[in-house]
């Protein structure tokens, strides 16, 4: 191919999708290339969709995209080994149009939005893998694919080739990402028949809800689950450090299915058929752990950027976000006549810093390394809380005081005064 | 002990035959100079078996293709891992 675009935008996930798509409105020849059979088939994700993200790149995305059940409840469950305490929080604004959440099946999303890219004029090649960034000295001059006389040139390249950021690894931008800076996550999608997941949920057609959850599943390590509702199916997933995992002699397998096991959850999936297994890592290492995201005729848009806030879950409006913006900067940079060189990109990095993204994960910049030193917050409260309720709740003829003691008692010996204290301290510098 | 295989059974692949995506760059290392071996307890897939003989084996059909094992594999950086060939590996329908 001797063919020169504009711009190359490596990888059909959220990130490069709104980067493909922002850069053919904006009237640049793009060219897109996607490693899977087709634009999802490499992708996973929990996953939920926010519109407020998808909205700014696409307003009427309502019209055709392929959305599972809108978000009308939100529960958040501490475990322990025979018990949740949770919060739930459902309201009927969130049953209004235009819905706020959606989850989504990432494989059929995908598709949509990368034809939607081709729609304002992208050109999407699929089944291809780039291997490496072709440099002219520091610059970036174009991709090396995997198919016959695989160089292909552009100005600039956005890599939104996801978690594992090759290209730039390989192009030495910056380092091989440490088990620290990522989690591992598995998950599985059951089958059920539609009525019978809006009977489990209490949710009528089209309404939907989330669980996350935290505690003892994750077996000591920094981690998480979550379970989704969607229209015909449940995902349900965990994912912890790999850093913790590192240490572990429980493969992410079994945990998920522990966690399947589990009194709570159990009941939730009965019945249901699994058709998928998937594994995917997270990139959780926050503000400190962003690379270097631009350079002489390159971007870093989406996971490759670690654009992920860990603490609210979020992550593909921070992907669509991200790829949007550097898609913009470089329309700007193109019809002001200017060159894509490092200084003129910079502009780039100034968006995003003005912007939410960075703003909260610079909000949550402590959060990592706290929760990496005090794996209480995973193991000892989730069993505290659960025994504090249980304490409070059965009634067995002992008096209330006397259980109040017994529940304090049993907080301090666990962790100490000072420990108590000190643990809510990290706790609020965390989220701080 | 639970079977990935049962779970990965339920996957659809594109396998490159002969052409492995992940290869162990020296197998010694593995076995005299790898004390943990964690790649055979945190790959999601199963992929890396521990012998009798102290010896790790990979088969990389079954991949998911999430990076643990390059990542976790930080003292000895003891893998050659690649993308696949466009179009082959794992192919999500759901995702």
């Amino acid at each position: 191919m001797a063919e020169k675009f504009d711009v190359i935008v490596v990888g059909a996930g959220m990130a490069g999708n709104a980067a493909a798509y922002t850069l053919a409105k904006g009237g640049l020849k793009v060219l897109q290339i996607e490693r899977g059979e087709t634009p999802g088939s490499k992708n996973v994700q929990g996953a939920i969709l926010y519109s407020d993200a998808i909205e700014k790149i696409i307003p009427d995305f309502r019209d055709d995209a392929p959305l599972e059940r809108h978000l009308i409840e939100q529960r958040v469950w501490i475990l322990d080994d025979n018990s949740y305490v949770g919060t739930n929080y459902r309201s009927e604004d969130f049953n209004k149009p235009p819905y706020n959440r959606y989850t989504i099946i990432r494989a059929h999303f995908d598709q949509w939005f990368s034809k939607k890219a081709r729609e304002v004029g992208a050109l999407t090649i699929c089944e291809t893998t780039v291997t490496e960034l072709l440099l002219d000295g520091k610059k970036v001059v174009g991709v090396m694919t995997d198919r016959k006389g695989g160089e292909i040139y552009a100005d600039a390249v956005i890599l939104a080739d996801g978690v594992n950021s090759r290209l730039a690894t390989k192009a030495g931008f910056h380092p091989e990402i440490k088990p620290k800076d990522v989690a591992l996550a598995v998950k599985e999608i059951h089958f059920l028949p539609q009525e019978t997941i809006e009977a489990r949920f209490n949710i009528g057609e089209e309404e939907g809800v989330v669980i996350e959850m935290a505690g003892t599943i994750s077996e000591g390590m920094m981690g998480t689950a979550f379970l989704y509702t969607n229209k015909e199916s449940i995902t349900l997933g965990i994912g912890c450090m790999l850093s913790d995992f590192k240490k572990q002699k429980t493969t992410p397998y079994e945990l998920l299915d522990k966690m399947k096991k589990h009194p709570s959850i159990a009941p939730l999936i009965e019945g249901g058929e699994m058709k998928e297994y998937a594994a995917h890592l997270i990139p959780e290492g926050g503000y400190n752990a962003v690379p270097q995201v631009y350079g002489d005729g390159w971007l870093i848009a989406g996971d490759a950027g670690m654009f992920v806030n860990g603490i609210h879950r979020e992550g593909s409006n921070l992907a669509m976000t991200t790829g949007m913006l550097a898609a913009q900067t470089l329309v700007e940079l193109k019809q002001a006549g200017k060159a894509f060189t490092a200084p003129n990109l910079s502009k780039y990095k100034a968006k995003l810093d003005d912007s939410f993204v960075m703003k909260d994960l610079k909000k949550y910049r402590r959060m990592p390394d706290i929760f990496h030193k005090n794996n209480q917050f995973f193991t000892t409260y989730p069993t505290l809380l659960s025994k504090a309720a249980q304490t409070i709740i059965r009634v067995d003829g002992v008096d209330k005081k006397t259980k109040e003691k017994e529940i304090k008692k049993s907080f301090i010996a666990s962790r100490s005064v000072f420990g108590l204290i000190g643990d809510a301290f990290k706790f609020w510098r965390a989220m701080e | 002990m639970l079977k990935v295989e049962e779970k990965l059974f339920q996957d659809r692949y594109r396998v490159d035959s002969g052409r492995p995506h992940i290869q162990i760059k020296n197998a010694e290392i593995c076995t005299h100079k790898c004390t943990e071996q964690q790649c055979t307890v945190c790959c999601p897939a199963g992929c890396y078996t521990q012998e009798g003989n102290g010896k790790v084996v990979l088969i990389s059909d079954g991949c998911l293709e999430c990076g643990t094992c390059r990542i976790i594999c930080d003292e000895h950086r003891n893998l050659e891992w690649e993308w696949p060939r466009g179009g082959f590996g794992i192919l999500f329908k759901f995702g």
